[in-house]
Order: structure tokens, then C-alpha cells, then sequence
């Protein structure tokens, strides 16, 4: 157990507290450097059992917490169910009673129905991430896109960021509402009218959520633009026509990015819809960070398993962790004949036994 | 067989007794009302009601006993035993049973399980179309011979507003009131909670106000059309309050009752994604909980009525999205409305008797019930408005558990339960500690 983040399970970002959320950004940005080095691992969950729960389709997040977890020397098993049903199969709870009866240390679970998690988190000790739960939450994307903002930009106080595209139905809009306005941005919601209902500006209790009643309104002076997945079904349940008037009329252009400031980032949780919510030369633009998104996610999963997974102990390495500094990309320097071995603290629970690699 | 009733406050608001009076009951009806303090009867068994509340048997005008088809949930005789552990005296039970009642030999199949549980009475309640699909009518006339006291398409709204002309048209004809579940499901478009703020923070699909509004706005106008009865069951909006009232004060046959947990609870109550949350209709936001207490108070509406729905635990420890909807709801329903409503000053103790005996009665037409007057029923619903209790669903009489409720302390509850003359059930606490 951590001292900063209260809990064992990681549901969501609502209820939060802008330090403990700033304390997995800082952990993760030391974890950064691990997957930069030759020898991509540090032993700190090693004999820790991290089993992901995958109910929905996912490559990538998947693969970034299963690479988490192996980088962390965590035994990783990956568990893809077909949807959970009353008509067939074995219940959700069913499925976690049983692996609860082995033991894992962590359950990832990524689920078609808000609140899986949390049902789960009732039956099992295991302590549970939330990988994403129908439209609720996704907080580690959100934490990975706080991770990628704050490396270009510095900081949030101040920050305005829009968010484009089906917010009804978006895990990531949630997540990243609570999360950006807890640190201080201000946040611009925006799409077609039956999919950004302005009932939304009360989502976060607070002041800093709005919503634009045009996509260019919230482009407009925004430093940062997060663009989200449409969804072919959206145009049967007669939310939208079809999704060449999505494209063409909500869609983030270069013409639409141009009322961003100058110095605005494009971002997107992926996978994208190339030529639909966004065009390929925002996508491939010089603005763009959406590779940068999927390297800070690694780093936030590693962080993530590492704060709730109880870390063996072994105190992970980076030298010298600069939060503020951006990514560094290219050819590493010389590696030793053993991984290097530094300190870092991650909180006063962090026992410090004496390590082997 | 005579029963005397003695030393208790006698609270009838058909014949506007509110006072100390005895009551005895002979062959299963009431005989008289007496002076208290007066001589025995000879041959009379006493029950000594002194310190509480006597009041003609409650009813409940909408409950689900399940059987025939789902008795793993609840049956005709365990769903009697909660809803005289309750202090209901009668209740009506809803056709969407499988098969649906919609016919007279599932109705008479009903009246002969109630009649050997030998609990509470049970009023089956007919389907307004056949199977409940909203197409045909079902035969009003042949499930009246065989004991309905009103229709319902119950579980499901009636969706076509010209075949709910139709069904109010034709049940007039058969004298049967007409009860609608107002839900207009291309609004409610497969929402599993309150649309509301509280739908949108917790990324669960929403039904709207409007879904129920909408329906109860064309209802009461039908009504008006039509000249015939209409009940719209379980209101949980500003909106269907509105619409009754408004229809009310234009002369229309409108009625309509509400269940305690849409005066008890709001949509904030779903953060936890606690499938016993879960209910059609859903539980609302502040606002419209408020306009529901503001109706009960003014008298727009008629009658609380539990929506009692069981359901097993498999179909409730489920993904919230795919639990069933309901809860139960026999064996709380006095106890909130005591302790919320007459403990917190919105309504009297009498108007607590309107709303679960004479109204029900009035509504279904359900001759000698819901008065004390002499000739009537021998139903009897003893209160004891002060004794605080807890509910422990565990010990639930129902075959089901899933209730929010349990836990929850009240200071009110039914304390015995009479049905024609005989004492169907004593609340222990209560009868120990008058020694």
C-alpha cells in the first residue's frame, strides 16, 4: 500500500485529488526511462500476479498493460472474454470469484458495462484498474494524456483544452473532464447536438466544464485538442446521418486546427477514423502527439500497477526525473553489463529492501 | 367467529371516524362499532390494540407475485406471507406473470392459489392486450367473470395511443379501470437508470422524464375522450403529477399512485452501481421527488402502491446494465411511509389510511374493502406509528432479496394484520412488548 494513493483499486478518476493524481504522473515519468533502456525491466513486481480482463476488443491497451506488467517483472496473464451475458456464459462476478480464488495481486478489467469495476472491486481482494468501463471511465487514458500535456505545456493551470467528438458516449471525455478541470484547466466540450447534450457542463460539479455549441467555439484559443473515436452504430440509432456529414462538419481539419493557438496539440486516444474525426494531415501534422500518447501510456500503466500492486520494494530507476522535460527519443547512451540501479522515492510506504536484478 | 378489536384508535375516513373505538368482526365481517371500554361480547377471542392505530386493511393495488411461470422469484402464497408481514390485507396482482393473464383460466388459476394460501386477498389485475404486445385486446369481459378487478398491460406500456382508446372504450364497457405503466420506449430507448446529471457522470444509458410525462399527458386526455378510468401507475416525474392534476381539476376519471421508493429516494442513490437501484421507473432527480411529495400532500395523488417486484439474485448480481429491473417492496412500504411522510410532517396519519385503504379500494372498485363500515370485510390493518424496527431482508418472507432497504431503521410499521376476521400475522416485537 502507497501513503498518496488512498485506495487499493484505481475506478476512476472522480474523486481524485489533484496530488494524488500528480503523484502517478511524477511515478510515471520515472518510468519513462526504463523503456528506453536495452534491457527493458526492473524486478519491481516481480512474483506479483497481474491478470488482464479484457471484455472488449483492445490491442493496444492490452498490450500496454501487458508490457507494463512484464517490464515491472510481473507474471501478466491475459484473460479475453466474449461479453458477459445472462443468456450465456459465466457471470462477471462468477469469472472473479473464480480467479479471486488464485490469488492475483491485480485484476486489470476493461468491460462494456459502467461499473464492472466496481462490482468487481466488491468481490475481490485483488486490488482492480479500471481499463475502461463502458462510457464511465478510463482513467489511465486520462492519466496518459495529463502525462503527454504536461510534458509539452508545462503545467495545467490556465490550460484550455477542447474535447471533440460523441462526449454522451465517451469513457475518455469523463475521465479527462475530471481530471483536467481537477488540475485547472479549463475544458471546452463540442459535437453534433445529440451527442454533446449541454447537461454535460454539470458532470464535475464545478466551474471549469463547459459546453460549446460549436466545434470551432471550442477549438478556438484552445492550447490543447483531443479528438475521440466516432462510432459507425451512432449513425443506426439515428444520432447522426452519416459519418461524411460527421467528417465534414465536425471533423478537426487543418482549417478547424488553425483557430487553435499557434502553438496547440492535437491528441486522440486511438485508434482513429482517418478522415472522419480527424484528417490525416492533423493526424501526421507536426502538431500531432498521438504516438507520443501510447509511449506515456506504458509509462502510466507501469506506474499505475507499480503504486497499487504494492511494488516489491525495489526502488526503480531514473537519475534524474525532470517532469517537465519532454520525451527523449533516439539513440540511447552506452549501457552497462547490468541494468543501472538509482533511487527514487514513491511515497513513504515504499520499503527499501536490498534488490538483485 | 368473533373477533374484537379493542382499545385502539380507529381511524376511517369513509365513515370520518378518527378516535377510540372497539371494532368487532363476526363471520369474517364487520358486525359493529363500538363504544371502547364497553363488555366482551360472549364467545369474542380479543385483541387487545391499546396504544395503536386500527384501520381498514391496506391494499395494494400493484404488486408482482410472479406465479404462474417465475416461481423461483416469488409465488402466490410466499408473496401473500410478505404482504401481510406488511400489514397489506389485499393485494393486486399483475398479469405480466408467464403466461400473461390474459385470459380467464390463468385469472381463475390465481384466485385458487390465493384462496389455498389463505394469507392476504388477492385481486388478480387482467392484461389490456393479449400477451401484453400491445396489439390485441385481451378478453375484459370473459377474466371479469373470472375475477379481475381492473386491466393492466403492466411490465410494458400501452404504446399506440389509438389502441389505448380503444382498450378504455371497451373496458368501461365491463365497469374495469384501466391502469397504464406510462413509458413511451422510443424516449426511454433502452435507458437503465434517471436521465440526469447523474446518468451522464456515471456513462450509464438515461430514460427521461419525458418517456413517462409524455404518455401520462395522452392518458389523462384519453381519459377525458373516452369517459372511462384511468390509473396511472407508479408516477415519478413533475410531469405525470401535473398531468393528474390537471386532468382532475377538468372533471376527468384519473388516478394515480406512487411507490414509497420514489418518495424516499433519488437517482444519487445509483452512484455505487448497486443493482438494487435499479427500477422501471427509475429513481428520479431531486426535483421531481419533491413534486411527488408536494402531490401526495395535496391530494393528487390517490394511493401508494409498492410495484413489489422480486427477482432471484442471478438476475440481480449481474452488470448494471443487464440486472433486472425492480425491487421489493411489501415489507418496507409502511414502515417509509410512516417514518418519512407522517414523521416528517408532509402527511396525517388519516391521510396515511386514504392512501394504502380507501383510495385502493375506491379505485378498483373493490366493494366492502378499504371501510370499516358494518357489512364490510373484516380486513383490519393495526399500526404502531412509534415502534422503531429494522428491516432485515434476510428474514424477508418474500423469495426474494432485493431490496435497497435493508438495514434501514423506521420508526412506524404494521404491527398485525387481520383478513376476515382472523390474525394473519403479529408483528413479535411489538406483541412482546405490550407482555
Amino acid at each position: 500500500m502507497n501513503a498518496v494513493l488512498k485506495q487499493r483499486n484505481l475506478l476512476g478518476i472522480r474523486g481524485m485529488s489533484a496530488e494524488e493524481i500528480t503523484h502517478v504522473l511524477d511515478t510515471a515519468e520515472t518510468f519513462r526511462e526504463v523503456s528506453a533502456r536495452e534491457i527493458k525491466k526492473v524486478p519491481t513486481l516481480r512474483g506479483r500476479t497481474v491478470i488482464n480482463l479484457f471484455f472488449e476488443p483492445s490491442t493496444r491497451t492490452r498490450t500496454s498493460f501487458e508490457i507494463a506488467g512484464k517490464r515491472l517483472s510481473a507474471d501478466v496473464i491475459n484473460i479475453s472474454s466474449s461479453t458477459s451475458s445472462v443468456a450465456k456464459g459465466e457471470t462477471l462476478l462468477d469469472t472473479a470469484r473464480n480467479l479471486e480464488a488464485m490469488a492475483p495481486d491485480l485484476i486489470v478489467i476493461r468491460h462494456p458495462s459502467a461499473g464492472a469495476p466496481h462490482q468487481l472491486a466488491r468481490v475481490c481482494r485483488a486490488g482492480v484498474v479500471n481499463a475502461g468501463d463502458g462510457a464511465h471511465e478510463h482513467p489511465t487514458q486520462a492519466l496518459l494524456d495529463a502525462l503527454t500535456i504536461r510534458q509539452r505545456k508545462g503545467g495545467f493551470a490556465g490550460l484550455r483544452v477542447a474535447i471533440l467528438g460523441d462526449i454522451l458516449h465517451s469513457r475518455v471525455a469523463r475521465s479527462n473532464a475530471h481530471l483536467l478541470t481537477t488540475l485547472g484547466a479549463s475544458v471546452a466540450l463540442a459535437g453534433p447536438g445529440t451527442l454533446a447534450p449541454p447537461e454535460f457542463a454539470a458532470l464535475t460539479g464545478g466551474g471549469n466544464l463547459s459546453v460549446a455549441r460549436r466545434v470551432e467555439e471550442a477549438v478556438e484559443g484552445a492550447d490543447v485538442v483531443m479528438v475521440l473515436r466516432i462510432q459507425r452504430e451512432r449513425q443506426d440509432k439515428a444520432f447522426l446521418p452519416s459519418l461524411r456529414e460527421y467528417a465534414v462538419h465536425y471533423g478537426l481539419n487543418l482549417k478547424r486546427l488553425s483557430l487553435a493557438r499557434p502553438d496547440a496539440i492535437v491528441m486522440h486516444p486511438g485508434p482513429m477514423n482517418r478522415g472522419i474525426e480527424i484528417a490525416s494531415d492533423v493526424a501526421d501534422g507536426s502538431r500531432s502527439l498521438i504516438l507520443d500518447q501510447v509511449a506515456n501510456g506504458l509509462a502510466v500503466r507501469m506506474a499505475v500497477l507499480y503504486l497499487l500492486g504494492g511494488g516489491a520494494g525495489v526502488n526503480v530507476a531514473s537519475p534524474n526525473p525532470s517532469a517537465h522535460a519532454r520525451a527523449e527519443t533516439g539513440p540511447q547512451p552506452e549501457v552497462a553489463d547490468e541494468p543501472r540501479r538509482a533511487v527514487v522515492t514513491a511515497g513513504a510506504g515504499a520499503p527499501s529492501e536490498p534488490t538483485d536484478s | 367467529m368473533r373477533l374484537l378489536i379493542a382499545n385502539g384508535y380507529v381511524i376511517d375516513p369513509t365513515q370520518g371516524v378518527n378516535g377510540g373505538r372497539d371494532i368487532l368482526i363476526e363471520d369474517g365481517r364487520v358486525a359493529a362499532l363500538l363504544r371502547s371500554g364497553g363488555a366482551t361480547p360472549e364467545g369474542a377471542e380479543v385483541f387487545d390494540a391499546t396504544g395503536l392505530i386500527v384501520a381498514p386493511g391496506f391494499i395494494d393495488l400493484h404488486t408482482h407475485l410472479r406465479e404462474p411461470g417465475q416461481e423461483y422469484k416469488e409465488t402466490i402464497a410466499s408473496g401473500a406471507a410478505a404482504a401481510v408481514a406488511g400489514g397489506f390485507t389485499s393485494v393486486c396482482a399483475m398479469p405480466n406473470t408467464d403466461p400473461v393473464n390474459d385470459n380467464p383460466a390463468v385469472t381463475s388459476f390465481i384466485v385458487e392459489q390465493a384462496q389455498a394460501a389463505g394469507l392476504a386477498n388477492v385481486f388478480p389485475v387482467g392484461a389490456i392486450t393479449k400477451g401484453s404486445k400491445g396489439e390485441e385486446l385481451a378478453e375484459m369481459g370473459e377474466m371479469r367473470r373470472a375475477g379481475i378487478v381492473a386491466v393492466t398491460d403492466d411490465g410494458r406500456p400501452v404504446p399506440s395511443p389509438g389502441l389505448m382508446r380503444r382498450a378504455l372504450e371497451y373496458a368501461r364497457g365491463f365497469d374495469l379501470t384501466v391502469m397504464d405503466h406510462c413509458d413511451d420506449p422510443t424516449l426511454a430507448a433502452g435507458g437503465v437508470m434517471h436521465e440526469g446529471e447523474w446518468s451522464l457522470r456515471l456513462g450509464l444509458r438515461g430514460r427521461p422524464a419525458l418517456a413517462e410525462e409524455s404518455d401520462a399527458a395522452r392518458d389523462c386526455a384519453l381519459a377525458e375522450l373516452t369517459g372511462a378510468r384511468v390509473h396511472l401507475a407508479h408516477v415519478s416525474t413533475r410531469g405525470a403529477v401535473e398531468a393528474v392534476r390537471r386532468a382532475k381539476a377538468r372533471g376527468a376519471e384519473v388516478t394515480c399512485e406512487v411507490t414509497p421508493h420514489h418518495f424516499t429516494l433519488t437517482d444519487a442513490a445509483c452512484e455505487e452501481f448497486d443493482t438494487n437501484t435499479k427500477m422501471n421507473p427509475p429513481l428520479r432527480s431531486p426535483g421531481h421527488l419533491e413534486a411527488i411529495l408536494e402531490a401526495i400532500a395535496d391530494g393528487t395523488v390517490d394511493a401508494i402502491a409498492t410495484d413489489h417486484a422480486p427477482h432471484h439474485r442471478d438476475e440481480k448480481e449481474l452488470e448494471f446494465d443487464h440486472a433486472a429491473f425492480g425491487i421489493t417492496g411489501l415489507e418496507t412500504a409502511v414502515g417509509l411511509a410512516l417514518d418519512r411522510l407522517v414523521h416528517g410532517g408532509r402527511i396525517t396519519l388519516e391521510r396515511l389510511v386514504e392512501l394504502f385503504s380507501t383510495n385502493p379500494a375506491r379505485i378498483f372498485r373493490l366493494e366492502g374493502r378499504g371501510t370499516l363500515r358494518t357489512g364490510s370485510h373484516g380486513d383490519v390493518t393495526v399500526l404502531d406509528p412509534e415502534l422503531r424496527w429494522t428491516f432485515d431482508a434476510s428474514r424477508s418472507k418474500s423469495r426474494s432479496r432485493n431490496t435497497p432497504f435493508h438495514g434501514w431503521t423506521f420508526q412506524g410499521a404494521a404491527v398485525a394484520t387481520i383478513v376476515a376476521g382472523r390474525v394473519v400475522y403479529g408483528r413479535e416485537e411489538a406483541l412482546t412488548a405490550k407482555g
